[in-house]
């Protein structure tokens, strides 16, 4: 069956699921979940003294749904801590829900093949977890969703929670949780927000335990019903996230100035500006250029949203944006910010970007920046998979982001490596090009054609405005046509849109 | 047909380029072709290492070729590079 892309979606993917119908065709139906209620006695201890002993109590069960959050990204140690001992207590069949997956997560692929995990629900995953999926290492295809989609659908009971486990870089003894405090503080914990709200049972891991009761709270102790002390919940150099430079290559400063320019002429930069960009050296690039733009016109934004750099803080500080919409820290500056800064907010995903609630931040941005590994002539963007078809990251806020903001903006080079990024068909849709204004690449910037007033407007500043297809056949005259790569039939994993409904599929790559 | 008589190299490692290696062998054209964009290039870039030894006229050759992305140019220019350092007399070829 094919979905509104045109995307192919096997019969025995599609027939429990809907289908994408649009960006913004599908309608929520359902009523909140709600998970059982429970009571604690006066008196009564939450601290428990490992792991092992909360399995016990709550029990955990072979069959169950795990939950995780990834703010502490490449430095996480709760969730293989967690998976170590399900395996030493023999439990199997489980099914990890974890907001992202890293090369820190390694230890994952002996669980799966141990049968201890049999399913994995995620936004983002890289390394050798992603590649061992592309290769079809799990039965059950993985579930891939958008940062506002499991919040979706953890609110919505699509994604039921048993036990949902809380990396706390500071608790206290009843239950009360901030990322803030500690030796791995690591600032928002907003991708855990849902998962404390909606699981039947929420154990809090810390490796910081304050007097009660802790303040500021994150998550509240009326959610958490176990708190464990261990030695070390992760390493918090491994919190920054890849580069936090501005790019020094000129190709990259060019494509962010145009990016920038980009923006101006949608006439956005002004009092009460809104803005969302990424930590990759040509997005923060781009913000660069956003901020001389700024300070030029003595311009007051209102607040920049979604993953928060030194940089964004930075921005905050000197007063260029009056807020800052924070779900989760890229450096360990945003960290610093968040625990002192009262402009600067911490939010939960529901609140950053969930299609079925009564309004996320998404939908009031003006502008976002956002990277892709692939773009199509109908402007649709692969964030998912890399050019050898292996699974390298996941929609995260991309796809939420695309959908609510006024203008969205794709940056990236006409080719990566010798790779034309502008292809026909990209390999995998996750984004959806009617969600998609612009690409900007270092060679012409291509204006969907659903955005005819936008394309005058950017003509009219004398940006080098060209159609999407000059672009690719730009591309090509240089790098030559790349063949079709061909991959396996096998679905290793179902992408979801952030409604919901399946966007596309990921074939077993061939080995 | 000519013959090249030594060893030569030309380019590096570094993304967007390719490193040739040429070396004498009994008879023939052999390459060994390692690329990050295989799948989509790598027959492309075989036939413009063929088209290159057709040109000169070089049999005889064993070609190492490690590449890392480079443009149809960049693979002419190492390639030629290779063969001059190993001896060959390069022939202007006018396409």
């Amino acid at each position: 069956m094919k979905n509104q892309l045109g995307r192919e979606i096997p019969e025995a993917i599609a027939k429990n699921r809907l289908l994408y119908a649009g960006a913004f065709g599908t309608e929520p139906t359902m009523r909140r979940y709600a998970p059982q209620v429970k009571r604690i006695l006066p008196g009564q201890s939450k601290l428990v003294d490992n792991i092992e002993d909360v399995f016990k109590k709550i029990p955990v069960k072979s069959g169950m749904t795990l939950s995780f959050h990834h703010h502490l990204r490449n430095g996480d140690g709760v969730l293989n801590m967690v998976l170590d001992t399900a395996a030493r207590l023999g439990i199997k069949d489980l099914k990890i829900a974890a907001s992202s997956i890293f090369p820190v997560h390694a230890p994952l692929i002996e669980h799966i093949k141990n049968g201890v995990v049999t399913e994995l629900d995620t936004n983002y995953m890289s390394g050798v977890v992603a590649q061992a999926i592309s290769h079809g290492i799990l039965a059950k295809p993985v579930t891939m969703r958008t940062h506002g989609g499991r919040a979706r659908a953890i609110e919505c009971g699509q994604l039921k929670i048993d036990v949902a486990f809380v990396a706390a870089p500071a608790a206290d003894d009843y239950g009360n949780i901030n990322g803030t405090q500690g030796l791995a503080a690591c600032g928002s914990l907003g991708y855990a927000i849902p998962d404390a709200e909606y699981a039947e049972h929420v154990v809090a891991i810390t490796d910081h335990l304050e007097e009660y009761p802790l303040t500021p709270v994150s998550i509240e102790q009326t959610r958490v019903d176990y708190v464990v002390k261990v030695d070390s919940i992760g390493d918090p150099k491994g919190i920054v996230s890849g580069t936090t430079k501005i790019t020094k290559d000129p190709v990259g400063l060019r494509i962010a100035e145009n990016a920038a320019k980009t923006i101006e002429a949608a006439g956005l930069i002004r009092d009460g500006f809104s803005f969302q960009t990424g930590a990759g050296g040509a997005s923060l690039a781009a913000a660069y250029f956003v901020r001389q733009m700024m300070e030029k016109k003595g311009v007051t934004g209102s607040f920049a949203l979604g993953g928060i750099t030194g940089y964004m803080v930075e921005m905050l500080e000197s007063g260029l944006f009056k807020k800052l919409l924070d779900v989760q820290g890229f450096d360990l500056e945003a960290g610093r910010s968040i625990a002192k800064n009262p402009n600067h907010m911490e939010i939960s995903a529901n609140f950053y970007a969930s299609a079925f609630n009564s309004g996320s931040a998404v939908n009031r941005l003006d502008a976002v920046i956002l990277g892709a590994t692939e773009i199509d002539t109908d402007f649709n963007v692969n964030v998912v998979t890399g050019s050898d078809g292996v699974i390298m990251g996941g929609s995260g806020g991309h796809s939420d982001a695309a959908a609510g903001a006024k203008v969205t903006i794709i940056v990236s080079n006409l080719l990566r490596g010798r790779l034309p990024i502008i292809v026909d068909h990209v390999l995998t849709a996750t984004t959806p090009g009617e969600t998609v204004d612009v690409v900007v690449t270092e060679r012409g910037i291509a204006v969907n054609p659903l955005r005819p007033e936008l394309k005058e407007q950017l003509l009219q500043a004398g940006l080098p405005v060209r159609e999407i297809h000059e672009l690719k056949e730009l591309a090509e005259k240089m790098a030559g046509v790349p063949k079709q790569i061909e991959t396996g039939d096998r679905v290793v994993a179902v992408v979801e849109y952030r409604d919901g409904t399946v966007i596309d599929t990921v074939r077993q790559v061939k080995d | 047909m000519a013959k090249i008589e030594k060893t030569g190299q030309a380019g590096t490692l570094e993304s967007s380029d390719i490193m040739i290696t040429v070396v004498p062998d009994k008879s023939g054209i052999q390459i060994e072709l390692e690329s990050i964009v295989m799948p989509q290039y790598g027959d492309a870039i075989r036939a413009t290492i063929e088209k290159i030894m057709k040109e000169q006229q070089i049999e005889g050759i064993r070609i190492k070729a490690i590449d890392k992305g480079a443009l149809d140019c960049t693979i002419r220019a190492r390639v030629l590079t290779a063969l001059d350092r190993a001896g060959a007399e390069i022939r202007e070829v006018l396409a």
